[in-house]
């Protein structure tokens, strides 16, 4: 009840938020529910059924590369390219899955794994001169002060408005899974694999399935990226600092809840950037200030909250321990 | 007629026969003990019947259908629960949903795993204790709940690993009041076990494995009379 309270006055909150805030406000706010979005997918799998995924940047940029490409190529809009972009995060998802499950790899070496997948298809893309290469891939960017859906292009409001949603639907998707067959059978793997099957799990199949819907999820991440930035480059969005970007949300809020990767996005998204702004009102010029930032607030985390700053949360205010 | 046959099952780890020809038949509805010393390969014999190991020989016959080579969850499907010797409880899950989990083979929705697992936790007399997080269970507890989890997959053949062992003697024999209710029930129930206590108290047939071989099987009564297996446990008998 008091978590349903809590969802509708945020919800409301988030609704509202443009009437009352300026377009830097704005941006920051899309950013943060950028990682939200982005840590809830990746919290489908490492958070619910345990696998660790160091390489997310793969489905990012993979998403994003495909959406945009076929809109800048064939000129087809983002709402029909987000299906082949789904299908292509599925499909690299079930490859890498396919080859870390079925030869048991597990733990630090399936992490690894991923992180080099992603690793070589971002020195792939730089070969790929049909899209740009190292160059880059552009999008038209103008003024635009109407909304079209349909082909992704309008003012930053409209991007703030489609990340909102995209963020309340993992949500949900998260809540719903948590609660359903694949949901118990997940957290099965994650505590005990070994108990798991003998408790009749065909633990492949369910851990192939979060991998599946994680990287469709990351998919849609890339598609928005594509089309709120313009711009995608292979170093950068193929990049294992945005993997890491990724995780820090649900590591910093609370790993495997529902509502720790967007209070840790949040947290983060926002004093990172005030720290960025605090630093250059002052003066000085401290380049990756803001990933300092990172390493001393994921440090403090793990030394006092290893589970997340969440799950202290829900307890103190009675939230239940799922939400 | 035999629920499980085990005919002829050899298994070596690296040259070390862990295992070998092992033979005995447990019926519809028996409840047999398996036991032996350490290291006799009880617990090989439980991993091959459970799918963890293939067998290097023979075969594992259930309800009429080979199942050695099968995977353990498509063991636990064609209808065998196990136990593990050391407890493997979800930890962070609660007590209700690691059970839940178990219901979900046979329950493919969560309200009705949920209210068929929480049966279960009645008859283990876990029911009070379901909201705790499993981690936070006593030993006595985590067997018991091992138990549970594996009761709520729906099994006809239940596979016991020394779920007595470490439990004070009168926890022992509510167990022990469980499992021949259960047994009473209609399920079919093969368990390793030390403590003789319990195997007198539940076991219609015992049979016995020192260095991998089966060195006699029988009634209760008349295998703890054996010369073979006193000498197993015992040493040797010498005159005075």
């Amino acid at each position: 009840m008091r978590a349903r309270l809590l969802l509708g006055a945020l919800g409301a909150g988030l609704i509202a938020l443009p009437q009352f805030s300026g377009s830097y406000v704005l941006s920051l706010a899309t950013l943060a529910l950028y990682f939200a979005f982005t840590g809830q997918a990746w919290n489908v799998m490492m958070g619910f059924a345990g696998q660790l995924s160091l390489g997310h940047s793969l489905f990012v940029g993979l998403g994003a590369y495909a959406a945009a490409a076929l809109f800048v190529k064939f000129g087809i809009g983002p709402w029909a390219g987000l299906w082949v972009a789904m299908a292509l995060c599925v499909a690299a998802g079930a490859a890498i899955g396919l080859l870390a499950f079925r030869f048991g790899i597990s733990g630090v070496y399936f992490a690894l794994l991923t992180i080099a997948f992603a690793e070589f298809t971002r020195i792939g893309f730089d070969h790929i001169g049909w899209l740009g290469g190292p160059g880059g891939l552009f999008l038209k960017v103008g003024q635009r002060t109407s909304w079209d859906l349909a082909n992704l292009r309008g003012t930053p409001v409209m991007f703030y408005y489609v990340m909102l949603a995209l963020t309340a639907g993992a949500f949900a998707l998260c809540a719903w899974l948590l609660r359903s067959r694949a949901g118990y059978y997940w957290q099965a793997i994650r505590e005990d694999e070994d108990a798991a099957r003998a408790l009749g799990i065909n633990t492949f199949r369910w851990k192939l399935l979060a991998v599946a819907i994680s990287a469709a999820m990351t998919s849609l991440a890339g598609v928005f990226f594509a089309f709120y930035y313009n711009n995608l480059f292979p170093e950068q969005i193929f990049h294992i600092s945005q993997s890491i970007e990724i995780i820090l949300g649900p590591i910093v809020g609370g790993v495997g809840t529902l509502f720790g990767p967007i209070l840790g996005a949040v947290l983060l998204t926002t004093l990172a950037e005030s720290l960025t702004n605090l630093v250059a009102a002052t003066g000085l010029d401290i380049p990756g200030v803001k990933q300092v930032f990172y390493g001393v607030i994921l440090l403090l985390v793990i030394m006092f909250l290893p589970n997340g700053i969440w799950p202290p949360i829900a307890k103190r205010f009675g939230l239940g321990r799922k939400d | 007629m035999a629920l499980l046959e085990i005919r002829s099952l050899s298994k070596s780890f690296r040259g070390l026969r862990a295992v070998t020809r092992a033979s005995f038949q447990v019926p519809e509805g028996g409840l047999v003990a398996l036991i032996g010393p350490n290291g006799a390969g009880k617990t090989t014999i439980f991993n091959m019947a459970a799918g963890v190991y293939a067998p290097d020989a023979g075969e594992i016959v259930f309800a009429g259908r080979r199942i050695d080579g099968l995977r353990p969850d498509q063991v636990c499907a064609a209808g065998v629960g196990r136990t593990f010797q050391v407890v493997k409880p979800f930890a962070g899950m609660s007590v209700l949903d690691n059970v839940i989990v178990g219901a979900l083979r046979a329950e493919r929705r969560v309200p009705e795993a949920r209210s068929h697992a929480l049966g279960i936790l009645e008859k283990l007399n876990l029911g009070a204790k379901r909201d705790l997080p499993a981690a936070s269970l006593t030993l006595p507890d985590r067997k018991r709940l091992e138990v549970a989890r594996a009761l709520a997959t729906g099994p006809r053949l239940l596979l016991l690993d020394e779920v007595m062992a470490g439990l004070r003697p009168t926890e022992c024999d509510q167990l022990v009041e469980v499992f021949r209710d259960l047994n009473r029930g209609g399920l079919t129930i093969l368990l390793i076990e030390h403590v003789m206590r319990a195997v007198m108290a539940l076991a219609q047939h015992v049979v016995v494995l020192h260095h991998g071989e089966i060195i006699a099987q029988g009634a209760p009564e008349q295998v703890v009379r054996d010369p073979a297996v006193l000498e197993c446990y015992l040493g040797e008998e010498t005159d005075v």
